[in-house]
C-alpha cells in the first residue's frame, strides 16, 4: 500500500492505548476524561482499545520506575508498528521532582522513542487533544 | 464466472462489506448521538479497515500460527456465502435450493466457532478465558435462535427462503400474528449476543479482559474480523426481515435501529447472569412461541 494513503489511514483513525508507568493518576484521570462525550473524541476517529496489539498510540503516563521499566519496553515491543508514543504529564515528559530520586529510571524518552510531549500536571484535557492535533499534523509532514 | 461474480462483487463479499460499512457507520453516529455527541465522520470504517491493513500483524510466538491466521478466514468466508444466499432469495425467490434457510444458520454459526478456534490458537490465557466465556454465550443463545426460525417455518410450512419471502407477500406479514411477535422478540434478543454487541459482549470485553477473543490480533487478521462482524451487523437484520417481515426493505431499518437502542439503553452482564436468561426466560418464550404457532395463533 502507498504511503500517502497509510498515513491519511492512520490519522484519522488513531487507536490509543493507555500505559499507566507509576503515576499518581491525576492524568489518568484527566485522560479519560478527555475521552468522555464532553469532549468527543471519536469524531477525529480517536478511540480506547483494551490489547496494546490494536493499539496506534500509546499514551504513557507517570515516572518509570524500576518495577514498569521492563513493562513499558515489552508495551513497545508488542506493540504493531508503525505505533506513536505520547508522554502525558510533567512525570513523563521531564519527572519533575522526582528526577534523580534512588527508584526511576530517566524521563520517558530515555527508554523507549517519544513522538510528542504534553506537559502540564495534570494536563487539561484540551491539552492533550491540542497535543494529539500536533502529532497528527507531524505525522502529515506539515508544521 | 457467474458465481465468481455473485461470491466477489454483487451479492457477496464486497456489496455486503459496502452495506455494512454504512450500518456500522449508522450505528456509531447513532450511539454518539444518544451521548450527546457529534459522533464519527462518514468514512470512518473505511479508515479503520485501511489503518488495519497497513499496520504490522504479529503472530504469538506461542501461538498454532496456521488456525491462528485461517480463522479469520474461515468466519469471513461463510458470512460472505450466507449473504449470497439471503441476496438471491430476496432478489429472485424462486432461484435456491430446498432447505437454503438451514444452510444459513449453519453458516451463521461458523464465525463464533472461528472466533473460539483462533481465540483459544493464540496462545494468551486471557484469549482463552474469552473463548470459554463465547463458548458458554454460543451454547445459550443457539437454541431459543433456532427455536425463534422455527415459527416461521411452522407458520409457512417451508424450509425455503423464497418460499418464506413469497408467502409472506401473499399472505400476510409473521410479525402480525401472537407467536411471531414472541418469536421476533427472542431473535432481537438471541442476535445481540451473536452480534457481540453490549448487554452480552462479555467475550470481547475491553475494560475486564482486553479485547478478549482478538487480544492477539492485529494487522489484516484483526481486519478481516473487524470486518467479519460488521458484515454480520449488516446480514442478520436482512435475515430478521427475511424471516418475520417477508423481506421488505424498511424492515431492515427497524431490526437495525431495535439493536442500536438495546446496546445503548443496557449494561454488560456477567455471563452467568446471559446464560440464566437464554436457558430459562428466551428459551421459555421461544418454546411457548412455537407451540402457539402449531396451534395456529
Amino acid at each position: 500500500m502507498s504511503a500517502p494513503i497509510k498515513i491519511k489511514a492512520l490519522t484519522k483513525s488513531i487507536w490509543v492505548f493507555h500505559a499507566a508507568c507509576s503515576p499518581c493518576n491525576n492524568c489518568d484521570i484527566e485522560l479519560l476524561d478527555a475521552l468522555t462525550p464532553r469532549y468527543d473524541l471519536e469524531r477525529f476517529g480517536i478511540q480506547l482499545v483494551g490489547s496494546v496489539r490494536h493499539a496506534d498510540a500509546l499514551l504513557v503516563t507517570g515516572a518509570v520506575n524500576k518495577k514498569v521499566v521492563d513493562r513499558i519496553k515489552r508495551l513497545y515491543e508488542q506493540a504493531p508498528k508503525p505505533c506513536v508514543v505520547v508522554a502525558v504529564g510533567n512525570c513523563a515528559c521531564s519527572e519533575i521532582m522526582f528526577r534523580d530520586s534512588y527508584n526511576t529510571c530517566g524521563p520517558l524518552d530515555k527508554i523507549i522513542p517519544v513522538n510528542a510531549y504534553i506537559p502540564g500536571c495534570p494536563p487539561k484535557p484540551e491539552a492533550m487533544i491540542t497535543g494529539i492535533v500536533k502529532l497528527i499534523k507531524a505525522l502529515k509532514g506539515e508544521k | 464466472m457467474r458465481t465468481l461474480f455473485e461470491f466477489i462483487i454483487f451479492p457477496g463479499f464486497l456489496f455486503t462489506a459496502i452495506a455494512g460499512m454504512v450500518f456500522s457507520w449508522i450505528d456509531r453516529k447513532v450511539t454518539a448521538r444518544v451521548q450527546w455527541r457529534q459522533g464519527p465522520p462518514f468514512f470512518q470504517p473505511v479508515y479503520d479497515f485501511i489503518k488495519l491493513l497497513g499496520k504490522e500483524t504479529i503472530v504469538p510466538s506461542s501461538a498454532n500460527s496456521v488456525i491462528f491466521l485461517l480463522s479469520p478466514l474461515l468466519a469471513i468466508a461463510s458470512t460472505t456465502l450466507a449473504s449470497v444466499i439471503l441476496w438471491k432469495a430476496i432478489i429472485n425467490p424462486q432461484s435456491l435450493f430446498v432447505g437454503d434457510l438451514l444452510v444459513v444458520i449453519y453458516l451463521l454459526a461458523v464465525t463464533p466457532l472461528a472466533v473460539i478456534l483462533g481465540a483459544s490458537a493464540s496462545g494468551n490465557p486471557i484469549a482463552s478465558l474469552a473463548a470459554s466465556r463465547e463458548m458458554k454465550l454460543y451454547s445459550a443463545y443457539e437454541l431459543p435462535f433456532i427455536f425463534s426460525i422455527l415459527v416461521s417455518v411452522i407458520k409457512l410450512n417451508t424450509i425455503k427462503l423464497g418460499e418464506i419471502i413469497l408467502s409472506q407477500q401473499s399472505s400476510g406479514i409473521i410479525f402480525n400474528s401472537f407467536s411471531g411477535v414472541i418469536a421476533f422478540v427472542v431473535f432481537l434478543l438471541t442476535i445481540q449476543a451473536k452480534l457481540g454487541l453490549v448487554p452480552f459482549d462479555m467475550a470481547e470485553a475491553e475494560t475486564e479482559i482486553a479485547g478478549g477473543v482478538f487480544i492477539e490480533y492485529s494487522g489484516v487478521p484483526l481486519a478481516i474480523h473487524k470486518l467479519n462482524r460488521i458484515m454480520l451487523l449488516f446480514i442478520i437484520p436482512v435475515f430478521a426481515s427475511v424471516l418475520f417481515f417477508g423481506g421488505k426493505f424498511w424492515s431492515i431499518i427497524v431490526v437495525l435501529v431495535l439493536i442500536i437502542l438495546i446496546r445503548n439503553t443496557n449494561p454488560r452482564v456477567r455471563i452467568d447472569q446471559a446464560i440464566k436468561f437464554f436457558w430459562r426466560t428466551c428459551l421459555i418464550f421461544s418454546i411457548f412461541a412455537v407451540v402457539l404457532a402449531t396451534i395456529g395463533y
